[in-house]
């Protein structure tokens, strides 16, 4: 079936079977690969994205339901929040294997766009849906905690 | 960017006949330089611009190597950092091998160690070249040229690197380059360089496997035998062929499981649960969990097949006769599975001389052995292209090969023209074997009435990892698998008459080195005894272990100075209730102190104090985040991982099942390097086996409940 999507500011046009998980319309189907695989199942958020600003799980999220909606991937972040997100994340140099960083960049994005002075259990609220394997937690709080006193200033 | 990944590829620049320097050792450590040599074993290259590749011979897991290697070759070279790029080298098995071990293998935490000098004087040969090219050009004595920063200069003159490209290709190089001494270092152990993957990590452009997309691709996922050992005995494809991209479906020749093709992951995925295939479990594994750890105690309850050292069973009893105090324990420990966050995965496809893999690969030397064999090729024949691996722990080196040769029957069955994606889903990685072993470990200590240890008797039941692989002859002596009793019969702590006993077995579970390997569960089980022990003998537990190690013997001066560290930074006192282990790992020194709080049998580990040495900290931050990752990844592994079965089959799915560490199970963590010019030694590894046990002792600091059986949910403890 052929869907017409807005992601990342752009319109699209992609022919998926109905059902299909977003996360693999945008990986095969529009090669943004950025957006990762992890679990399937919406128990690691490594396929973060934003559905209208907020953060959603995209490998359990069906084509379906997307309609003219606006996605945005790791690929489209641009504003200034996500801009100092990233800052703090490579000041921090949080990641070690890189896998889970674009779901947790996308869930702290999302995060302090909805609340830029998050209290630590406001913080673990938010990321305790995404994994890291290579457990960088410590970086990760600390890089949020960055992020928004830089959001601030 | 020039943090980003330069995927030009130094070779082809070179083909293409731009000016490039490389500098390189050959097998025999001489050096080579020039476009004539560009094939011989290069590490460095120069460009006209002035910026320096780095080949970088092992995988980026995460652990840091492209930060590590790439601080080596800048030091001597007093190159910009800003200038460093990094390129991933080819599989060659000579020109990249891991010096410790004779092939291109990532693992042991040996990146650093093996490639300290070889990557320095790679970077001191490129150095060399380019003071005498100045030298030449501006007509001034070699030392009146002077480097820093990026900039040579000599005078009022300066230049970039990339300005005597040409005049540096016309140079011999020197036999042997002379590094620097440490007192001369500006970037080793000084400064926190930025990671080199950091940028291209932080924004989706850093490229896995996982992301590789080959023009007519076909995407396959494998229906494997629900219980281990099974083969295909027939197979059923209406179902399957019901679902829209579904192409096709084929049994691999080796039975083990059948191919699913597809036009995209998705649909490979629904139309392997849709395929029916019947299995012939003859040569299965049918046993569940339970029936296994009967047959480890039944093990441990009769005489030991092996004997790992000198003293017997007898002696080590005899020697405890009178002993004052007597500690005895079993200690059980589950399967597990390493988890990496990308699921398993690589692309293969032809070449007019073969194939060639697109992996994140970790030994391209075991890939290319086993697939040569596999599909009739050379080794030469077989290329790989290596990418980012999202995580490792150990899962992707194996002597087997397992997803590559299933990547390689896929395409073999396919015809051998299509390139094809294979990829794992998290139930495949859950429930695809190559588990930490099983083990259960029965131990008895006696101590005298100072509490100075007397004897140990210790036997081990445990399924051995590298007995039946190439590796047997370096690993498996007196028919003892070493990964089974390391950390243990070769403890620093000086222990009088200990027999160490192991029986073994044979089974088609198949079993990996699992970060840290058999360090996993023997330092739990070593320093839970030492806690016991100290408990038993009311003795600080630091000061016991202080009085085991022998201060005279260099090893152990560096033990008992990393676990000082690690009780002055916690402020450590006698009668503290909190937890305390030491391990000695991969030549690498580590102590823990842990803090937990437990209300209701809840716990919440608070705070961990790691003092490690490791040598020479070539990058002290990419350390202090090893230390952190470490200890991150062993938490929820000794919380609450296991991998069971029912009849053969695994229970655990996906990560509800097998619930990795969060962000809000994370203490927090503060490292401390203890200063060192000995050679640098691993850090990928030595954080996880301390862990577990200064938790496990913290909390029978807290509550006096001794875990012994693992995961700690089994003695009713939630972790938050
Ligand atoms: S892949 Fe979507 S949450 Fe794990
Ligand atoms: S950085 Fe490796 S999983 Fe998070």
């Amino acid at each position: 079936m052929l869907y017409k999507l807005k992601v990342n500011g752009k319109a699209q046009e992609v022919e998926a079977e109905p059902g299909t998980p977003l996360l693999w319309v945008i990986r095969d189907e529009l090669d943004l690969t950025g957006t990762k695989f992890g679990c399937g199942v919406a128990a690691c958020g490594a396929c973060t994205v934003h559905f209208q600003g907020a953060p959603i799980r995209s490998c359990s999220f069906p084509i379906d339901a997307v309609g003219d909606n606006e996605i945005t991937t790791i690929e489209g972040l641009e504003d200034k929040t996500a801009k100092v997100v990233q800052a703090a994340w490579n000041e921090k140099d949080v990641v070690q294997c890189g896998y889970c960083q674009s779901g947790q960049i996308m869930s702290a994005v999302g995060l302090l766009k909805q609340n830029p002075s998050p209290s630590d259990a406001e913080i673990e609220a938010a990321m305790q849906g995404n994994v890291c394997r290579c457990a960088t937690y410590v970086r990760i709080k600390d890089a949020i905690k960055t992020a928004a006193k830089n959001l601030e200033a | 960017m020039s943090q980003t990944i330069s995927r030009r590829g130094f070779l082809k620049s070179a083909a293409a006949g731009s000016a490039v320097m490389m500098v390189g050792l050959n097998a025999g450590g001489l050096l080579a330089v020039g476009s004539g040599d560009v094939v011989v074993n290069p590490f460095v290259s120069i460009n006209q611009e002035g910026e320096i590749t780095v080949v970088i011979k092992h995988f980026e897991m995460g652990q840091g190597t492209t930060t590590g290697l790439t601080t080596l070759v800048a030091e001597e070279l007093d190159a910009d950092w800003q200038k460093m790029k990094i390129d991933f080298a080819p599989a060659d098995g000579i020109r990249y091998k891991n010096l410790f071990f004779g092939a291109q293998l990532t693992g042991g935490s040996t990146a650093i160690a093996n490639s300290y000098m070889q990557y320095r004087e790679a970077g001191a040969m490129a150095r060399d070249l380019l003071v005498r090219s100045a030298s030449a050009a501006w007509g001034v004595s070699p030392n009146q040229i002077q480097i820093r920063n990026g900039v040579i200069s000599a005078g009022n003159k300066t230049a970039h690197f990339g300005e005597f490209v040409k005049e540096a290709m016309a140079l011999k190089p020197i036999d042997k380059p002379i590094t620097k001494t440490p007192d001369q270092f500006n970037l080793i152990g000084k400064l926190k360089l930025p990671r080199k993957d950091s940028q291209a990590k932080t924004t989706g452009q850093a490229m896995f496997s996982m992301d590789v997309k080959l023009p007519g691709m076909l995407y396959v996922a494998i229906h494997r035998s629900p219980k281990f050992g099974g083969k295909v005995s027939s197979l059923n494809l209406d179902d399957a062929k019901k679902i829209g991209g579904f192409v096709d479906a084929k049994p691999l020749a080796n039975k083990a499981g059948v191919a699913v093709y597809a036009k995209n992951t998705w649909e490979a995925f629904k139309a392997r649960d849709a395929l029916k295939v019947s299995w012939d479990f003859s040569g299965a594994e049918t046993r569940g969990t339970e029936e296994m750890r009967a047959e480890y105690t039944r093990l441990v309850d009769e005489p030991a097949m092996f004997n790992g050292l000198p003293t017997t069973k007898e002696a080590a009893n005899i020697a405890m006769q009178d002993a004052e105090h007597l500690v005895e324990a079993d200690f059980q420990f589950p399967f597990l599975s390493h988890a990496p966050m990308e699921p398993l995965n690589c692309v293969i496809e032809k070449t007019p001389n073969g194939v060639r893999f697109h992996d994140g690969c970790q030994g391209p030397s075991l890939v290319q052995g086993v697939v040569a064999y596999v599909l009739g090729l050379e080794q030469a024949q077989v290329e790989v292209k290596t990418y980012y691996a999202g995580g490792s722990f150990g899962r992707r080196a194996n002597v087997n090969a397992d997803y590559h040769v299933e990547a390689a029957l896929a395409f073999q069955a396919y015809g051998g023209q299509t390139p094809v994606k294979l990829v794992w889903s998290r139930e495949d990685d859950i429930r695809g074997g190559y588990y930490r072993p099983m083990s259960l470990h029965r131990a008895k200590i006696g101590l005298d009435a100072k509490g100075q240890l007397l004897g140990w008797d210790h036997h081990v039941a445990a399924q051995p990892i590298m007995k039946g692989t190439p590796f047997e002859a370096m690993v498996v002596h007196n028919g003892i698998d070493h990964t089974s009793v390391e950390g243990l019969s070769d403890t620093l702590y000086q222990v009088p008459n200990m027999s160490m006993g192991v029986s073994d077995f044979k089974s088609v579970i198949p079993v990996l080195w699992w970060r840290s390997v058999g360090h996993s569960h023997t330092a739990f089980v070593m320093e839970s005894l030492m806690d016991m022990a100290a408990a038993k003998a009311k003795r600080d537990p630091v000061a016991l272990r202080l009085s085991l190690l022998d201060q005279a013997d260099a090893k152990g001066q560096r033990m008992a100075n990393t676990i000082k560290a690690a009780r002055d930074m916690a402020n450590w006192k006698e009668g503290d209730k909190r937890g305390f282990a030491s391990h000695f790992s991969f030549n690498t020194y580590v102590a823990v102190v842990a803090d937990v709080s437990v209300k209701a049998k809840q716990v919440h580990v608070d705070k961990l104090y790691i003092a490690v040495d490791c040598g020479v900290a070539i990058n002290p931050d990419v350390i202090k985040a090893q230390m952190e990752g470490g200890a991150g990844y062993a938490l929820g592994a000794i919380a609450r991982n296991e991998v069971t079965l029912d009849k053969g089959e695994v229970i655990e799915a996906n990560f509800p099942q097998y619930q990795p560490t969060r962000l809000g199970d994370m203490p927090e963590i503060e490292v401390e390097i203890v200063r060192s010019n000995e050679a640098p030694t691993g850090v990928g590894e030595p954080a996880v086996p301390p862990t577990g046990p200064a938790i496990a002792n913290a909390i029978y600091a807290v509550t006096g409940v001794r875990i012994t059986d693992l995961p700690m949910t089994k003695a009713g403890f939630t972790f938050s």
